[in-house]
């Protein structure tokens, strides 16, 4: 591996004061609530379909992945339905979920103790797009107030404290798909620095004409038609992938406060690092080698790997090369659970979290769907066809891959409760 | 349109910023201020905004920042609205 930055000189930090995850809200093109969609996800029920949001049909890609029987009412009050994107709508909804399912209550914790940290990628999109519509076909004076802020990365973190009121820091990153796992990254400085509990994660939805537009600028979109042959990571007929909305937000608290309340524990923030592509050479496994080092794991420790998965054959090439280095050709169960998703942008990686933390939880590893094998250069134990339950290792620490467009990369490393 | 009725300015309220919680806009609500009844300072800019347009007037920002409930907002809007049909 090319990377050997002096990891053995950061402070040594106990592992028992990782941070752990207590709740989890989850919105996916699979499945609305976290329930709904690791159901989904263990029987391998897809959710890409024929975009519905708009008419896809002049457009090269048609597949999305379209979170289903979203009811904005449902989940977001009338005084802030003028207000907001499908996204943040998405994204109150996913936080309110995992702050119940954390059983926290942000209001019995000191002031500035607890804070919001999301990542995104497009801000509110289909929103933008109907201002710019407004302005451009009717002027100015038709250009909702709102628009100041509906449209911006960091709306979603805002919407999101003002609801809860968690006044602590907060922030927004953009990083592409690193953006779930760097999100909670910063949630955990934050927690270092004296936070007792952050929001954090991600998730992104742009699928209206304008959304699209961009996707396409940014290249990699299947054209194919049939959902079920149309994002394959790791197949030797990867064609390119599809484009989903939503993602999962978690809470993350320190393990004092945690434990303090007697909470719930899904597992442990262990490790984390990210790095970048400046030179067109790929540092994934860079990034993957020194959040393991973080962590304090070995690779033969890792019991499950969470891919990028790109679906375009170099990009997965490049991936599975950096798996094999670090644990052996097929040293390893790999997985990609987002072909049933589509890849979300900022809310990928967060979903991957989500659905890691579940694994270990439930001691099974969800499948990577549409991909019958790896192609014969990814030498990948890639687990497809259906769920593989934890043998006679249990599942203990699983790592979680993802690459930003741009060159961003970022390494998650979780363990269960126990581990 | 020559004046703004209680009625226009719920339904343009409802439209342009929803309805809080515990708040019933049908209810006594002349002369509860905004932030009593549930509104910041954005959500009665996308109002005037949208009376502006509907109406085609040009509100005074002072005179919006005195018009701090439905009873004086009324009053300040149908002010300008009649001022201009005399004209």
């Amino acid at each position: 591996m090319n990377t050997a930055v002096a990891v053995a000189d950061a402070p040594a930090v106990s592992r028992t004061a990782d941070p752990v995850v207590t709740g989890i809200g989850v919105a996916a093109p699979n499945g609305l609530g976290t329930a709904a969609w690791w159901t989904a996800v263990l029987r391998g029920e897809s959710g890409i379909r024929p975009v519905g949001r708009f008419d896809a049909s002049g457009y090269p890609a048609k597949l999305a992945g379209e979170v289903p029987g979203f009811v904005d009412a449902e989940h977001v009050s009338s005084r802030l339905l003028p207000q907001t994107d499908r996204v943040t709508r998405l994204s109150l909804a996913a936080a309110k979920e995992a702050l119940d399912d954390a059983g926290a209550d942000p209001a019995q914790l000191p002031d500035y103790a607890a804070g919001v940290v999301t990542a995104n990628s497009f801000g509110g999109f289909d929103f933008g797009q109907q201002e710019l519509q407004a302005l451009w076909s009717k002027g100015g004076q038709h250009v909702s107030a709102y628009q100041s802020f509906a449209w911006f990365y960091a709306v979603n973190s805002g919407q999101i404290s003002i609801r809860h009121g968690l006044r602590g820091a907060s922030g927004v990153i953009v990083s592409e798909q690193a953006g779930g796992l760097d999100a909670m990254a910063h949630a955990r400085r934050q927690l270092r620095k004296g936070a007792r509990l952050v929001v954090t994660g991600g998730l992104d939805s742009a699928l209206c004409p304008w959304g699209w537009a961009a996707y396409l600028a940014g290249g990699g979109l299947t054209e194919r038609d049939d959902p079920a042959r149309a994002y394959l990571p790791f197949d030797e007929d990867a064609s390119g992938h599809v484009a989903g909305e939503g993602g999962a937000l978690l809470v993350l608290e320190s393990a004092e406060e945690a434990r303090r309340r007697g909470a719930r524990v899904y597992g442990r923030l262990a490790g984390h690092a990210a790095t970048f592509d400046a030179d067109g050479t790929s540092r994934l496994g860079a990034a993957a080698e020194l959040a393991l080092a973080d962590a304090g794991v070995r690779p033969d420790e890792v019991d499950v790997v969470f891919a990028d998965a790109a679906g375009e054959r170099g990009a997965d090439r490049t991936e599975a090369a950096a798996i094999a280095a670090l644990f052996g050709p097929h040293g390893v169960p790999v997985t990609a659970p987002k072909s049933m998703t589509g890849r979300l942008a900022a809310g990928g990686a967060s979903l991957d979290v989500a659905a890691a933390l579940l694994a270990l939880r439930d001691q099974v590893v969800p499948p990577t769907t549409g991909t019958s094998a790896p192609a014969a250069d990814c030498p990948l134990d890639l687990v497809t066809g259906a769920a593989r339950p934890a043998g006679d290792r249990p599942l203990r620490t699983a790592l979680v891959l993802a690459r930003g467009h741009g060159g961003f990369n970022s390494a998650v490393v979780v363990r269960g409760a126990d581990a | 349109m020559d004046r703004l009725t209680l009625d226009d300015l719920k339904r343009i309220l409802r439209e342009c910023a929803g309805e809080d919680e515990g708040i019933d806009l049908d209810g006594d609500v002349l002369d509860l201020n905004w932030f009593e009844l549930g509104y910041d300072s954005l959500a009665i800019l996308q109002t005037t905004g949208l009376i502006e347009r509907d109406f085609d007037v040009m509100l005074d920002e002072e005179a919006l920042d005195d018009a701090d409930t439905p009873r004086r907002y009324l009053a300040m809007v149908n002010e300008l609205l009649a001022a201009r049909t005399a004209a």
